[in-house]
C-alpha cells in the first residue's frame, strides 16, 4: 500500500483519550515534535469524555500516602506493585492542577478549588486545549491501521486512513505510544464505540505480550434504552414486571450484586426503583451529570418516581485491568520503540486483580501517559536519524489475507465477540467447559478473518476493529480458562477459591495459537 | 441516536462534524448531513459542540426518530445539556461548584442499599 501522505515526528501517539492527551502534553514539554492520531476526535473520544473521573488523590503526607498504598496493595490480591502505586499518586497530585488555565475547577465548599474529580467533557476539552497550547499536532479522524517496523523489528511509525478522504497516511516517528483505550466489545457502554482494542492488536502483531486479560468481568447499570453514568442507581431496588422485588445484594457486594442482576435479566425484564435514592440527588443530578438527566427527561420519565427497565452494559477491559504488559518504569512494551499508556496497558501494577475503579484507573491514565510521553521523547531524541530507513507494515488479519479475499459479515463477527465475553451466563458463571466452547466459536471467526479479510478505506478501519475485538475476546477467555482459580474480579464458578500457586500475573498473546504463560514472580509485595 | 438537525438554526459551522468521535456527520452544502447514524453512540457531545442549539439526540440508542419540529422547538430540550453544563460560560461562572458532591452522593446511595439489605436479612 502506498501512503499518500507521509509525515515525520519525534513522538507519535495513537489514541485520543486522557492517557493520549497527557502523553502528548508531557512529550511536547520536553521539546519533542509530537503528533497525535485518533480514530475519533481528541476531546470527545473514549470513555473519559462522557465520564467524570475522580482521580486517586492523596495529599503530600508520607503517612497518608503509605497508608493509601498499603490499602491498595492489599486489595490488589498479590498482583500489584506498591512502587507504581506511590508513583502515580505523586504524579497525579502534581500534574492534575496544571490544567487550571483550561478547566473551570469548581468550589471545594471551603473556599478552595475541588481538583480531584473532573467532569468528562470539560476535562477532555481542557486536555485538548492544553496539548494544542504545547504545540502538539492533533489529527482527528485519522485511525491507525498498523504499526511499521525497520529491519531490526524496531517500531518506526504507523500507517492509517484519513477518514474524510479515505486516503492512506504514514507517519515516521522516533518512538510511538499506544493509548487507544481498553476494549468494550461494542457493548453500548457510553463513550466506548471506538474502544475496539486496536492498540492491543497492533502491539501483539509487533511482538508484545498482554497481561491480566482474565480480569475483564465488569458491567455498569443503566436504563435499558441507553448507557449513562451510574450515580443515580446506587440505592436502587429492583423488581420484575409482576411487581415482585428481586433479591439483589447491594452494589458494595461487587460480583454478587452484578451476578444477581444478570441472573434476573436472563429471566426477563428488570425494573429499577429509585425512590430510596438520596433526596439531595433530585436537585443536584442535573448540576453534576446533565447528560444522565437528558436520558430520562426526553422520554418523559420521572426517574425518582417511576420504575424503568434497566440492563447491564459490559465494560470489557475498560473497568477491568488487562492490557499490554509494561516491562519497565518508562512504560515500555516488549517491543523496541513502542510504549503503552492508560487502559491500553495492563493496570495490574496499580490495580492487581481487582478493578481499578474510576480513581486508580484515572490516576494511572494520567501518570502512565506522562511517563510514556517523556520516555518516548527521550528515546526519539537519542535515535534521531536523517534518513527514512526501509520499513514494513506489521498488520496481518484484515490487511494481508492468507487466502482469497472474501466479503465477510463483519457485524456478525463483532456481535459474536461481544456475546462470548459479555453474555451474563457466560461471564458471571465462568467455567472451563463454557470457556472452551466460546474459544472454539471465536477461533472459527479468527481463521475466517485471517484467511479472507480484506478491505480499503473506511471499511478497512471497521474490519480491523472486528479483528481486534475477536483477538481481544480470545485473549480474555484464554486467560480466564488458564487462571484455574477465583481471584479479584476473575470469578470462576467451577473453582471458587484462590490458589496461592496462581499469585502471579498471567501473560497471553498470539493469534492462530493463543498462548498463556505465568509471569515471573513479583518483587516483594506489601502485605 | 442523533435524530434531528434543525436546518433553520444551523449556520453550517461544522463544529459537529469535527466533534463527533464516530463521524456520524458529513460536511454538506448548507448544513452537515447525518451520514452514518448507525455509528452514533448517543453521547450527546455533538449537542455540547453546537452553539446554535440545532441538534437533538433521541435518548434511545437504537431510535433515530424525533418529535415533530414544532414540538421539539417548544420543548426547551434543544440546547438543554449545553446550558446545564454551562459549556460556553466563563470559567468563574460556578458551573462545577456542586461537582464535589458526586462522590459523597454515590457513597450515600451505596450505604442506603447496604443498610436496607442488612435489615431485610
Amino acid at each position: 500500500m502506498i501512503a499518500s501522505v507521509i509525515v515525520r515526528s519525534d513522538v507519535l501517539i495513537i489514541g485520543g483519550g486522557m492517557a493520549a492527551a497527557w502523553a502528548a502534553i508531557a512529550a511536547a514539554e520536553t521539546g519533542a515534535r509530537v503528533i497525535v492520531v485518533d480514530k475519533g476526535a481528541m476531546g470527545t473520544s473514549g470513555v473519559t469524555a462522557t465520564g467524570g473521573p475522580g482521580h486517586w488523590w492523596v495529599p503530600e503526607d508520607p503517612g497518608l500516602r503509605r497508608e493509601a498504598v498499603e490499602k491498595q496493595a492489599a486489595k490488589a490480591q498479590g498482583l500489584g506493585d506498591p512502587e507504581w502505586m506511590a508513583r502515580i499518586i505523586d504524579l497525579t497530585w502534581r500534574h492534575l492542577p496544571t490544567i487550571a488555565a483550561y478547566y473551570p475547577f469548581g468550589s471545594d465548599g471551603r473556599g478552595g478549588r475541588y481538583v480531584q474529580g473532573v467532569r468528562g467533557p470539560e476535562y477532555m476539552r481542557a486536555l485538548r486545549r492544553f496539548a494544542e497550547a504545547r504545540g502538539v499536532t492533533i489529527l482527528d479522524h485519522h485511525p491507525a491501521t498498523e504499526l511499521i517496523a525497520d529491519g531490526e523489528g524496531r517500531i518506526v511509525g504507523a500507517r492509517g486512513i484519513v477518514l474524510a478522504t479515505e486516503d492512506a497516511w504514514e507517519i515516521r516517528s522516533g518512538a510511538t505510544v499506544l493509548a487507544t483505550g481498553g476494549v468494550a466489545f461494542r457493548s453500548g457502554l457510553i463513550g466506548s464505540h471506538t474502544n475496539t482494542g486496536d492498540g492491543l492488536l497492533m502491539a501483539v502483531e509487533a511482538g508484545a505480550l498482554l497481561s491480566g486479560m482474565e480480569f475483564s468481568i465488569s458491567y455498569s447499570l443503566s436504563p435499558a434504552w441507553a448507557s449513562t453514568r451510574t450515580l443515580p442507581y446506587y440505592a436502587a431496588r429492583f423488581f420484575d414486571t409482576d411487581g415482585c422485588e428481586i433479591d439483589v445484594p447491594p452494589p458494595k457486594a461487587g460480583h454478587a450484586h452484578q451476578q444477581a442482576l444478570g441472573a434476573a435479566m436472563d429471566r426477563g425484564p428488570v425494573l429499577a426503583d429509585l425512590s430510596d435514592a438520596p433526596p439531595a440527588l433530585h436537585g443536584l443530578l442535573r448540576r453534576i451529570q446533565p447528560l444522565t438527566v437528558a436520558a430520562f427527561e426526553r422520554r418523559g420519565i420521572d426517574l425518582w418516581r417511576q420504575r424503568f427497565p434497566v440492563r447491564l452494559f459490559g465494560e470489557g477491559t475498560i473497568r477491568g485491568t488487562g492490557g499490554i504488559r509494561i516491562v519497565d518504569a518508562d512504560c515500555r512494551t516488549e517491543v523496541r520503540g513502542l510504549f503503552a499508556a492508560g487502559d491500553t496497558a495492563s493496570r495490574e501494577p496499580v490495580a492487581g486483580a481487582v478493578s481499578g475503579g474510576g480513581a486508580v484507573n484515572a490516576a494511572w491514565a494520567l501518570s502512565s501517559g506522562r511517563i510514556a510521553g517523556v520516555a518516548a521523547a527521550r528515546e526519539a531524541q537519542a535515535t534521531r536519524s536523517g534518513a527514512y530507513a526501509p520499513a514494513s507494515g506489521l498488520g496481518r488479519a484484515g490487511l494481508r489475507p492468507r487466502r482469497a479475499a472474501r466479503t465477510l459479515d463483519v457485524p456478525e463477527i463483532v456481535a459474536a465477540a461481544g456475546h462470548e465475553v459479555h453474555d451474563y451466563r457466560k461471564a458471571f458463571w465462568r467455567r472451563a467447559d463454557q470457556l472452551r466452547n466460546s474459544l472454539e466459536v471465536l477461533d472459527t471467526h479468527w481463521h475466517t478473518l485471517a484467511d479472507h479479510g480484506r478491505a480499503e478505506g473506511r471499511a478497512l478501519v471497521e474490519l480491523r476493529a472486528a479483528v481486534a475485538m475477536t483477538a481481544s475476546a480470545r485473549w480474555c477467555l484464554a486467560a480466564a480458562l488458564d487462571r484455574r482459580e477465583t481471584r479479584g474480579i476473575h470469578v470462576r464458578a467451577d473453582v471458587s477459591r484462590s490458589d496461592p500457586a496462581f499469585a502471579r500475573r498471567l501473560l497471553v498473546g498470539g493469534f492462530d495459537q493463543v498462548q498463556t504463560q505465568a509471569d515471573g514472580p513479583l518483587a516483594e509485595v506489601a502485605a | 441516536m442523533i435524530a434531528a438537525l434543525v436546518a433553520e438554526r444551523c449556520t453550517n459551522c461544522a463544529a459537529c462534524v469535527a466533534a463527533c468521535p464516530t463521524q456520524v456527520f458529513e460536511p454538506g452544502p448548507t448544513a452537515p448531513v447525518l451520514a452514518r447514524v448507525d455509528a452514533c453512540q448517543t453521547c450527546y457531545l455533538c449537542e455540547l459542540a453546537c452553539r446554535e442549539d440545532a441538534l437533538w439526540v433521541n435518548p434511545d440508542d437504537a431510535d433515530a426518530s424525533h418529535p415533530p419540529l414544532d414540538v421539539l422547538l417548544a420543548s426547551g430540550q434543544l440546547g438543554q445539556v449545553r446550558r446545564d453544563h454551562g459549556w460556553d460560560e466563563p470559567f468563574d461562572a460556578g458551573q462545577l461548584d456542586d461537582y464535589r458532591l458526586l462522590g459523597p452522593l454515590l457513597n450515600e446511595g451505596a450505604e442506603i442499599a447496604a443498610r436496607r439489605y442488612a435489615e431485610q436479612g
